[in-house]
């Protein structure tokens, strides 16, 4: 695939503009959206708002990304969310302590991404029917772990996770920044961005030249498994309690859209952890601003079909191709 | 057996002829004014290196492209096929190497797929199985038409797209490299089929890199090369080392060796002892010694690659064994190679070499941090420092070493490929087609870097269509021949000739 030059420089662009155009117009609707207050010693605001909102599906998204740019795709994340958050609350209410309960929370995310990359990396099965499995099974395995119940929880460490502070900001947007800056530092600071870009592009040519492809694929399955479960947990601590049924229920579809709103390619090798992240926010800045406006909720999915439509028409090649032949000048 | 042995044979008229057929491609002639003509019953053999012209003079002929120049006559009729669909109603069946059909259909529904026979409107499934096995019959094939094709061989899949070519009323029937993936067994239920059918009149164009099956089956035979008839013989009056020299282009005089050889002594780097692979490559010998240059010959299809891709591990071998510096080796991924300090510059550079989008810089130090590992980054001024040090040594023309390497030429990407392994500094470096594909100046370059690579001490084995270039540089020559290694050639045996000679010499039974 070869992408004008144009684009390429531009890269992330229209992301940038359509976050602002959606803040744009909520703060039409809504003039107080970029509002924000000072209340004992904690941020509130509508912006606050949206990046707490926001913050498990671009979790996900960070994830999801590295998954991607490999040219595969994980479906499984949202059941995943499921099973970290019933291992949390049955942890919890088992009377362990806050450590032992992210450590099995987590440790169940790395069970499952574990299982993803076995089957991808080592079973070379097709990413989407791999992933599929776990997100049916998924959600079975934590409702054998809830036992089928709802299982609510009152442990205020548990529960400062999901609608706690730090710094004046709530804690999911913390966690949300905390992954994003580890994950960076993994991608940037070894070689495996290098690694990830090479067999993204050319799986072939970089097996030849000794890239550990097995290894790689694995790791970014089990990335996103430790992502999820950590959006998990945000999502059971913020409601008090495991919904083996409904939580993260479509939200691996979210994920998706976030990183595809992003930029990054699903033919692999081009990527955006970054940009994902303001993926996410665009959408979760629009269902905001769809419930602000006092819209019925009806139109949120349709008006959210246009936007991403619109982020994502200056990213075709075919169009690209269009202008560049009828514009006065060619891209140097 | 013929009185004129470049005409024709003694029956008839021409079935098809094409005189004076061009076909050029930005400028570039693929092919320049080909004479060809095919008569009713014979299999007529069409031969041709890479590049030779075949698979456009095919594509030429099926109506895939459309000639610039010359003419086409089938039977008394002029032939100007639009596009495939017409070539195929005019009575030209092709059947590829890939069978073309669908394996998940019936027998009988791959047969006849788009004209069922149909009742009421809908597909009469009786009558199309029994006119299934009545059509096999033909062929001496008794079988269940209602299974899916693909449960059975190869071979037959072959033969029923044969059948249904030559169903669809063919005239002529092309096979592009049909026993490319068949076992000598199936070659013969092949040939058996050709033979029937050429009795039966038709004419057949047969395309292979097989020599031993030319000889068993061709009567006539037709060399391209560089887009041009070298010539048309009939197969009895053409000895296997004339038919050689036309392909490849040579004469058989004897080339004086250009590199001053000393005969390397000592143990070897690496060595490799019926070392195989069943339907990949015949199990071989081969051992190469430090700062030697290991030459493979052989005709394109003859298992060159297969022999590099079995020792760098990209192929899993299931015979023989492998030493490096005297130990016992497993080599069953790239990386076990690497390991070992192999080096890999693919024919393919491409889909196997370069990664495309990746700059020229990131491409160099590709192998190099693989070795090291994601953990172990180069630092920022190193990974500068080793591209500019290449880029540098290797010559390689670019405004900077940022560029994608997808905008650099041919030439250059082959040096890039070399600069990633020689970052690696590796003992042993398997070189396939270091030259094809790059403009001249390059070339030599090239083959100078070749050289001077073996002067600093490291093993060498380099894979290339040029022969003259092999004789050059080469301390010892394998030739290869219908993926086997038939002959290995040292000190003054090195030249043009022998390896010709060697490449045509009849297999011995």
């Amino acid at each position: 695939m070869n992408l004008p030059a144009a684009i390429r420089t531009t890269h992330g662009a229209p992301q940038i503009a359509a976050l602002i155009l959606v803040f744009a117009a909520n703060w039409v609707v809504f003039p107080d959206f970029f509002a924000l207050e000072l209340r004992d010693g904690r941020l509130f605001g509508s912006l606050i708002d949206v990046l707490n909102r926001g913050a498990p599906v671009a979790i996900l998204a960070i994830g999801m990304t590295l998954v991607i740019a490999t040219r595969g795709i994980d479906l499984s994340v949202g059941a995943v969310m499921a099973i970290s958050g019933a291992t949390a609350a049955t942890l919890t209410n088992a009377g362990y302590g806050l450590p032992a309960v992210l450590c099995g929370a987590l440790a169940s995310g790395l069970a499952c991404g574990l299982w993803n990359g076995l089957l991808v990396a080592v079973l070379r099965i097709q990413p989407i029917v791999a992933t599929l499995i776990l997100m049916v099974a998924g959600r079975g395995v934590a409702q054998l772990i809830t036992e089928g119940a709802i299982v609510t929880f009152d442990t205020p460490g548990l529960i400062a996770i999901g609608s706690g502070q730090v710094l004046g900001l709530p804690s999911p947007v913390v966690i949300m920044i905390g992954l994003l800056a580890i994950s960076l530092v993994l991608v940037r600071a070894t070689a495996f961005g290098l690694f990830l870009k090479a067999v993204g592009l050319n799986e072939r040519s970089s097996a030849y030249a000794g890239v550990d492809v097995r290894t790689l694929t694995l790791t970014v399955y089990v990335w996103s498994g430790l992502c999820a479960a950590i959006a998990g947990v945000i999502a059971a601590a913020d409601i008090r309690g495991a919904d083996a049924n409904n939580a993260g229920l479509w939200l691996e579809l979210d994920a998706i859209l976030a990183v595809v709103v992003g930029g990054t390619s699903l033919l692999g090798g081009r990527f955006s952890m970054t940009f994902s992240v303001v993926g996410a926010m665009i959408i979760q800045a629009m269902n905001t601003g769809i419930l602000l406006s006092g819209f019925r909720p009806e139109f949120n999915l349709l008006v959210k079909a246009v936007v991403v439509l619109l982020v994502l028409l200056p990213q075709s090649p075919a169009l690209a191709r269009f202008f560049a032949a009828s514009g006065p000048r060619k891209s140097p | 057996m013929q009185p004129s042995p470049t005409l024709k044979p003694d029956h008839a008229e021409p079935l098809l002829q094409m005189r004076g057929v061009s076909k050029g491609f930005a400028g570039v002639l693929a092919l320049d004014s080909i004479d060809f003509t095919l008569y009713a019953g014979e299999v007529h053999a069409l031969l041709g290196e890479n590049g030779a012209g075949k698979s456009t003079l095919i594509k030429v002929l099926t109506g895939v492209h459309a000639r610039d120049g010359g003419e086409m006559i089938l039977e008394g009729m002029r032939l100007d096929p639009r596009d495939a669909a017409e070539a195929v109603r005019l009575g030209i069946g092709t059947v590829y190497q890939e069978v073309n059909l669908l394996p998940n259909l019936s027998l009988a529904e791959n047969l006849y797929l788009g004209r069922q026979p149909r009742r009421f409107g809908l597909v009469d499934h009786g009558r199309m199985r029994a006119d299934a096995r009545a059509l096999l019959a033909d062929y001496e094939l008794a079988l269940d038409v209602a299974e899916p094709l693909s449960s059975f061989s190869v071979a037959v899949q072959q033969i029923v797209a044969i059948a249904r070519a030559v169903d669809l009323s063919a005239k002529v029937l092309i096979l592009d490299e049909p026993t490319a993936s068949l076992d000598a067994h199936e070659v013969d239920v092949l040939f058996r089929t050709l033979r029937r059918l050429k009795e039966r009149g038709l004419g057949i164009v047969f395309i292979t890199h097989f020599l031993d099956q030319v000889y068993a089956i061709a009567d006539r035979i037709t060399v391209l090369r560089n887009g041009r008839v070298v010539g048309s013989r009939a197969t009895a009056t053409l000895p296997r080392l004339d038919l050689v020299s036309m392909m490849l282009g040579r004469e058989l005089e004897e080339a004086s060796h250009q590199r001053v050889r000393g005969r390397k002594e000592g143990e070897p780097l690496v060595a490799f002892q019926n070392y195989g692979k069943q339907r990949l490559i015949e199990p071989f010998d081969l051992a190469v010694r430090r700062g030697e240059v290991v030459g493979i010959a052989g005709l394109l299809g003859s298992g060159r690659t297969e022999t590099a891709k079995l020792i760098f591990g990209i192929e899993a071998a299931d015979s023989g064994n492998a030493r490096c510096a005297g130990k016992p080796a497993r080599i069953a991924s790239p990386r076990h190679a690497i390991a070992l300090g192999f080096g890999y510059c693919p024919e393919e550079r491409k889909t196997e070499g370069i990664v495309a989008e990746l700059s020229l810089r990131e491409n160099i130090i590709l192998a190099l941090q693989a070795k090291r590992g994601w953990t172990r980054r180069l630092p920022r001024g190193e990974r500068k420092a080793i591209a500019e040090r290449f880029i540098k040594l290797l010559d390689i023309r670019t405004s900077d070493a940022e560029k994608p390497i997808e905008q650099l030429s041919g030439g250059n990407q082959q040096k890039a490929l070399l600069a990633r392994w020689l970052a690696t500094e590796p003992s042993f470096l398997i070189l396939d087609e270091p030259t094809r594909g790059i403009d001249v100046g390059a070339h030599a370059e090239i083959i100078r870097l070749v050289e001077r690579l073996c002067e600093s001490g490291m093993a060498l084995l380099v894979i290339s269509s040029e022969i003259e270039e092999i004789a050059a540089y080469s301390d010892r020559v394998i030739v290869l021949r219908d993926r086997r290694h038939v002959g290995e050639l040292e000190g003054e045996d090195v030249n043009v000739g022998r390896i010709i000679r060697t490449i045509a010499k009849e297999r011995a039974r």
